[in-house]
């Protein structure tokens, strides 16, 4: 959308809206998509469901769209679905917040957004079209965007939620700036539901930059790793990099004259085979959606590390791809799991193992664990909520 | 220097006649006098009286009436283990010498600790949490002391774990963007050190000269650049920390994310009350290229509010956006002659950084947008100096209000920004209803008002409406969907106001998940999480015109 028509779509909406009302969610001015028709009975029916779990003590496998199943260990437990729990609950693009059920199916958040020229900062990943809200902030999902505007939890600014006793909770708000009490909305994200069922979810969203560009530079994985550090130092308006096979591509988003100020002065850099990418948008997609080769092998691991990290040793690397400036390696290896797990903990990160139809995290510290442990049980005592779900022991 | 700082020495200055300091001391805290008369005295004693549920093991009603009993049998007992580890000159007992200790910047609170401990090593932290965690005593920690809400103030018989000597940047690594840093570092020190690299660390509270960055974790801080460049939360990877018994653990990683839990985030902003911060791994951004500041003055609040709506829509994320009212106006351009249109009803300071030709695009949008919002006067600095001049005169707001009365009850309320039009004249409704001047100045573009209520409080009746007048505009930020702290945190001086943003299930869940950390309650207790207890108390008071606040909140 062009920015004049913005601006005096968001100035109508900002006039009328400034009406005094004392019930802040459901605003007149609001942009409404997805069925509103989940009022907040069927938040109070699910509270009921996880009381009554609670109080039999039957597990309780949360459910939204399915697609993130492999994220974790198989849960077997009685059903939580969420994916009927939908409905943008509020979003005022001047505001820069939209607030939804959890059951939202992710692209109708992300096509709402695009109408008013905004979008999720984070660039969550969907894996497939039933993505929903809920699961995407549960796993605590970040694309190629991450290091450059943020994560998921970095957005997230409150939520409704049940606890493991089946209670109704509200934490953090629709503000950007909230010190009152913990910050129990972001220790939500990443969670995968084990210390309660995320029910509303208040995010900051971020405009949609003017210009995306796409850099495709040839060079080794040295040569790629100096350059990034070089530029890590200037203020580029670098949005997304990959390595793989000799080639670096470098993804530019923001207005027209910062992308063409940076295009010119990367293009400066003395490499060859320097070209812009047409097949940029494709390209992130694909990292993003996990649908490079690699994502397809039997199994691959997933390294989260200091970005400037030495190259891993070659011995233990079949397939690589580098992305997030050098803070997250996706490789496959025949190295057994204590091997890549001790790598990674030793270069200062963690590393994860993609099954199938599993995720391996790395092993916690044991004073980590038990902090982590009574961390859950004071959220879910009874340790219904996805029990297993992120680690046996949790 | 900025106003946080200003604030801490206004409130001193006020404080500078021995007698007025006395008085204070005597009548105690601010809000004390809405309090019932045996919370009101409890006030002055620990807040383990104010906190039954919380009490200690060994806090028995004797040792609670005598705490000059119980003080000296916790220094006989505590002081010989502490010795084992820690040299004597740094254990201070001598009360002339604690009084520095009794209060951070809020300070018409004050509390003297048993004893403040000044370790510089992690081994020393974990010796005196050890030794506390054994003999049940609480454990207070501060960093630079230039909180706001008195979540430093030490708690009665308790240690003062002052961490000012952990003030060593162990490493600045350009190549990650990182620093590694003791807890003590000061917030602009970290800015300085990483210079040489075109980095800096972008929290910037206003403070950001003497505070912390420990404490800027404890509070997760945030600044005027922070809708840009986020809160201490977002700049942080890593902390190292010890808990209550005395066990140290890593929490996040050097990378960007760590396995398990996110408790970086869930200490960030905890106020001390989850465990003691030893080191801190923070992330460092690449200075911008150009930066241009401006100011627009407004003739109504209505047209000042949409700018800020309309600049946001536009896709524009400033780096600064603020916004003062008349009275701030003209208090700010009798102190600093900086230009201020004073007949103007609002104005607006914007900051925009980037690249050139970017932040040249910006601020030609900007100033259409501000000229169709009829902006009566626009003043584009051309310079670093004029730039400066603007930003000085608004971070002399606080010291500007001094002129106009003795004392300054500043809120920090948030609210949606859509509201921000409505809520800045309902709050001028309430301050002539309450007969208090009430200046509004906000970091507009986040929706972080900092409403500064006027009094004096050597007037009682007035200091209690002063804190009436408070209490009703959080609540009015609470109704529009806002809370009522953006970034100065809870501590113990908006702990009552706690009990209108959630009710006992919330309440309960945050101490279930303190005990998780803490399952004694002895880091930093009675701060920022009011008991059940409390709250009842509260609502039982805070009634007007017959009616409790919000019936549909669920009482107890």
């Amino acid at each position: 959308m062009p920015v004049d028509s913005m601006t005096s779509s968001i100035t109508s909406s900002a006039t009328s809206s400034a009406v005094f009302s004392t019930t802040s969610l459901e605003s007149p001015n609001a942009v409404s998509a997805g069925t509103l028709s989940t009022d907040s009975l069927s938040a109070q029916s699910l509270a009921e469901q996880v009381r009554q779990a609670y109080e039999d003590k039957q597990p309780l496998r949360i459910i939204g769209g399915g697609s993130k199943s492999a994220l974790g260990h198989a849960v077997t437990g009685k059903d939580l679905c969420l994916n009927h729990y939908q409905g943008i609950i509020n979003y005022e693009p001047s505001e820069l917040v939209i607030t939804a059920r959890a059951g939202t199916p992710l692209h109708i958040i992300e096509a709402t957004l695009a109408e008013q020229g905004q979008m999720l900062g984070f660039e969550p990943p969907h894996y497939d079209n039933q993505a929903t809200l809920g699961g995407t902030i549960a796993c605590g999902l970040s694309g190629p965007r991450r290091p450059y505007s943020g994560a998921a939890r970095d957005f997230v600014l409150g939520c409704r939620m049940i606890n493991g006793k089946g209670e109704l909770l509200n934490f953090g708000g629709q503000v950007m700036k909230n010190v009152a009490g913990y910050d129990v909305s972001r220790l939500m994200c990443g969670a995968q539901g084990t210390l309660g069922v995320l029910l509303d979810i208040s995010l900051k969203v971020v405009p949609r930059p003017q210009l995306e560009q796409t850099l495709s530079l040839e060079c080794d994985e040295i040569q790629a790793r100096s350059l990034l550090n070089r530029l890590g130092l200037k203020p580029l308006p670098i949005s997304a990099t990959c390595y793989h096979n000799g080639q670096l591509c470098i993804r530019l988003s923001g207005s027209e004259s910062a992308v063409i100020a940076a295009t010119q002065l990367i293009g400066g850099e003395s490499l060859t085979g320097r070209e812009q990418l047409a097949e940029g948008e494709k390209l992130w997609q694909q990292l993003r959606e996990q649908q490079l080769p690699i994502f397809k092998q039997p199994f691959f691991w997933r390294l989260s590390l200091p970005p400037a990290s030495p190259s891993l040793p070659a011995e233990i690397i079949k397939q690589q791809v580098i992305e997030w400036g050098g803070a997250q390696h996706w490789i496959t290896s025949k190295a057994d799991p204590e091997t890549i797990w001790n790598l990674a903990r030793s270069l200062g990160g963690h590393a994860t193992l993609h099954l199938a139809d599993k995720s391996l995290r790395q092993p916690l510290e044991p004073g980590l664990l038990t902090l982590s442990q009574q961390l859950r049980d004071s959220f879910d005592p009874g340790r219904i909520l996805n029990p297993g779900r992120l680690y046996p022991e949790l | 220097m900025g106003w946080q700082h200003f604030l801490s020495m206004v409130v001193f200055s006020v404080q500078s006649s021995a007698i007025k300091t006395q008085k204070k001391r005597i009548n105690s805290a601010l809000n004390r006098a809405s309090l019932p008369k045996n919370l009101s005295h409890a006030m002055t004693l620990s807040p383990d009286t104010l906190h039954p549920e919380t009490q200690h093991p060994d806090s028995q009603p004797t040792e609670t009436q005598r705490p000059d009993i119980q003080r000296e049998q916790r220094l006989n007992s505590l002081l010989p283990k502490l010795k084992q580890l820690i040299p004597a000159q740094y254990i201070i007992t001598e009360v002339e010498q604690l009084r520095a200790y009794e209060c951070d910047a809020f300070t018409t609170m004050r509390q003297l600790p048993l004893l403040t401990v000044l370790p510089d090593t992690i081994e020393q932290v974990q010796h005196v949490m050890r030794c506390c965690h054994q003999l049940d005593i609480p454990v207070v920690a501060r960093g630079a002391g230039t909180g706001l809400t008195a979540g430093s103030m030490p708690v009665e018989n308790g240690v003062l774990l002052g961490m000012s000597r952990f003030d060593k940047i162990y490493d600045i690594d350009p190549d990650n963007r990182t620093a590694l840093i003791g807890p003590g570092v000061r917030n602009l020190a970290v800015t300085e050190a990483a210079a040489v690299h075109n980095l800096y660390f972008a929290p910037d509270p206003s403070s950001q000269l003497a505070c912390s960055v420990g404490g800027n974790v404890a509070e997760n801080a945030g600044g005027v650049h922070c809708l840009k460049y986020g809160l201490t939360v977002h700049n942080i990877l890593e902390l190292e920390m010890v808990t209550a018994s005395g066990e140290l653990i890593t929490l996040g990683s050097a990378a960007l994310d760590a396995a398990g839990y996110d408790l970086t985030a869930i200490l960030t902003g905890s106020e001390g009350l989850l465990g003691i911060v030893v080191r801190i791994r923070v992330k460092l951004l690449p200075r911008a290229e150009s930066c241009r500041v401006m100011l627009a003055a407004f003739s109504t609040i209505e047209d000042a509010g949409q700018a800020i709506a309309a600049v946001i829509g536009a896709g524009i994320i400033p780096a600064g956006l603020e916004m003062i009212d008349q009275t701030g106006i003209c208090a700010i351009e009798e102190l600093m002659h900086a230009g201020y249109p004073v007949d103007a009803a609002a104005v607006i300071i914007c900051e925009l950084d980037g690249g050139e030709a970017e932040v040249e695009d910006e601020l030609q949008q900007v100033i259409q947008i501000f000229r169709e919002l009829h902006a009566t006067d626009i003043q584009i600095a051309e310079n670093a100096e004029q730039s400066t001049r603007i930003w000085a005169a608004r971070k002399a707001a606080f010291p500007a209000l001094a002129r106009l009365a003795p004392d300054n009850y500043i809120m920090d309320g948030t609210i949606p920004r859509r509201a921000l039009a409505q809520v800045w004249k309902q709050i001028n409704l309430l301050a002539e209803q309450y007969q208090l001047q009430v200046v509004n100045v906000f970091h507009a573009g986040d929706g972080n008002m900092h409403p500064s209520i006027l009094f004096d409080s050597s007037n009682e009746e007035e200091h209690q409406r002063a804190f009436e007048l408070g209490t009703r505009i959080l609540e009015l930020c609470i109704e529009v969907g806002g809370t009522i702290s953006g970034e100065h945190g809870i501590g113990l001086e908006k702990i009552n106001q706690m009990c209108l943003q959630f009710n006992s299930q919330e309440l309960e869940q945050f101490h279930a998940l303190k005990r998780a950390f803490d399952p004694k309650t002895l880091l930093n207790p009675g701060k920022q999480i009011p008991t059940l207890a409390r709250c009842a108390e509260f609502n039982g008071l805070h009634v007007h015109n017959g009616e409790m606040p919000f019936p549909h909140l669920e009482r107890f």
